[in-house]
């Protein structure tokens, strides 16, 4: 890992060395075409049990990364390794949240909900149970008959999410959950995540274009640079898990890393 | 519609039309109309005839087989251009062509290949039929979003699976292209049996016609529509009850 140039927010200290690595990305690159580079030697572990974003701006390969972890993208050189094994493909120890969701339109939200299980070959009753257990836990008890175009767009990422929850994968790959939701949705949404860290013993591996989501939410970011696509830093915003959700957005420590993400970001923002 | 203040039915316009089409007849002004109550009256003995009887069932059977034809061989085609580029490119323009093409000039061919009777209708009604169902499936399996066959294949899903997904992300195109296909289909059977002329409704017109029979003729004619109406508004329901995804994928 690029330790000599990641130190911890504001305070010029090394980050802490991963511990435990449920995710290890070795000497990933990835090219479109012969030309394009969208990722250029990607060396990164993820410790288990945290959540740690991937933050950059557009055009960073972010998501091209998440897609890799996930197996639904194969890397051009390098290796995935998830609990110490090598994959190249999907696993069920991994699961993913899409952007636009990824919802059946044809299926109820029981039917989306237990979709991954059914794929998985769970028997038709224990996968609805599963489905329907999961569907409350994201707040969406007595809407399991229902059809995505009946559900808002942040009810239609609960679906998402709770789909994931209910294969019971380590790792949640999230790819910018919450961009397609209303500012107020999404909050709400953030809030939800921290919980839902706190109860389930799981790994998130989150994609944000937001900075402020990203200090809030991870205990490590990924900051990465576009064209190519590389990792120029690594932060642990340290933010206290004591602080509520309307504090944290006035406290100092986090304002000064949301300001000190921004300054490194900028000078790829046109 | 409201006139007047009065509340009008939809279907009350028709009425101003068969009252025109009575004077016309009734004065005799052209000689193709005759008064459409005598035009009524010969739809009871058309539809009664046994000659009508057996036009109708060779029209039914050669309108089936056409169309179960274009369903079988369109789809699986669509779904071909619709996954492989190269299929694509290899057949898009061909089906393009055949879409637009006057497909009518070919039946003397289908003649000549298939002889004068029921086949050559049948692959009328095929040629008629397939190309729209082709395309519109194609547009379907095109448009699935990436993101849905993702997530399955996230899931660790099998081709199978993910064949099933596809199938019904596109199931809305797939619908439209079967309904335009039943309706060019009706046009087919007509056209095929007009120009083979010895069979089936075709038959009928050419004996209507010859023995200067207009009633007949025109009872038969109104027969023909409501029948391709009735068939268009039985797939638009079927569709409908799919419809309501459709809107809803981006």
């Amino acid at each position: 890992m690029q330790l000599s140039m990641t130190t911890a927010a504001g305070s010029g200290v090394p980050i802490a060395p991963v511990r435990e690595p449920i995710v290890e990305v070795r000497n990933v690159s990835k090219l479109y075409g012969n030309t394009v580079v969208a990722l250029q030697d990607i060396d990164l572990s993820f410790e288990k049990g945290h959540l740690t974003s991937l933050l950059g701006p557009s055009g960073c390969g972010k998501t091209t990364l998440l897609k890799i972890v996930a197996g639904l993208l194969q890397p051009s050189s390098g290796e995935i390794r998830v609990k110490g094994k090598p994959v190249n493909g999907p696993g069920a120890e991994r699961a993913f949240v899409f952007q636009d969701f990824a919802l059946m339109p044809w299926a109820s939200v029981l039917e989306n909900a237990a979709y991954g299980l059914k794929v998985q070959g769970v028997a038709k009753s224990e996968r609805e149970d599963r489905a329907r257990h999961y569907i409350g836990e994201v707040g969406l008890h007595g809407f399991e008959k229902k059809y995505p175009h009946e559900l808002s767009g942040g009810m239609r990422q609960r679906v998402g999410l709770a789909r994931a929850l209910a294969v019971d994968a380590d790792i949640l790959l999230m790819d910018e959950p919450f961009s397609a939701v209303d500012e107020q949705t999404r909050r709400k949404f953030q809030e939800d995540l921290m919980h839902l860290r706190e109860v389930e013993n799981k790994t998130f591996l989150f994609v944000t274009h937001s900075i402020e989501e990203a200090v809030y939410v991870s205990d490590r970011i990924v900051l990465l640079s576009p064209r190519p696509g590389r990792v120029s830093e690594i932060i642990d915003p340290q933010i206290s898990r004591e602080i509520s959700p309307d504090d944290l957005r006035r406290d100092e420590n986090y304002l000064d890393t949301v300001e000190r993400i921004w300054t490194g970001i900028k000078k790829y923002v046109e | 519609m409201t006139l007047y203040g009065y509340h009008v039915p939809k279907m009350a316009s028709l009425i101003v039309w068969v009252i025109l089409w009575e004077i016309v007849g009734r004065f005799g002004l052209l000689m193709l109309f005759p008064p459409f109550t005598e035009v009524i009256a010969a739809m009871g003995e058309v539809v009664t005839s046994r000659s009508f009887a057996e036009a109708i069932r060779i029209t039914v059977i050669s309108y089936l087989l056409g169309l179960a034809l274009a369903l079988v061989l369109g789809i699986p085609l669509g779904f071909l251009m619709g996954l492989s580029r190269a299929a694509d490119k290899l057949l898009n323009m061909w089906v393009n062509t055949f879409l637009s093409a006057p497909l009518s000039a070919l039946v003397p061919v289908f003649m000549i290949l298939f002889g004068l009777g029921t086949p050559t209708v049948v692959v009328t009604v095929f040629m008629f039929a397939v190309w729209i169902i082709v395309l519109d499936t194609r547009a379907g399996v095109r448009h699935v979003a990436p993101s849905l066959l993702e997530m399955s294949r996230s899931f660790g899903a099998s081709w199978p699976e993910l064949f099933k997904i596809i199938f019904l992300a596109a199931l809305p195109e797939i619908l439209a292209g079967i309904r335009l296909g039943m309706i060019r289909g009706v046009k087919g059977v007509v056209i095929g049996q007009l120009l083979v002329s010895i069979i089936g409704v075709g038959a009928l017109f050419s004996l209507y016609q010859q023995n200067f029979q207009m009633a007949h003729f025109w009872a038969l004619v109104l027969l023909l529509f409501a029948c391709a109406l009735s068939l268009a508004e039985l797939v638009a329901r079927l569709e409908k009850r799919i419809q309501y995804y459709a809107g809803e994928r981006n």
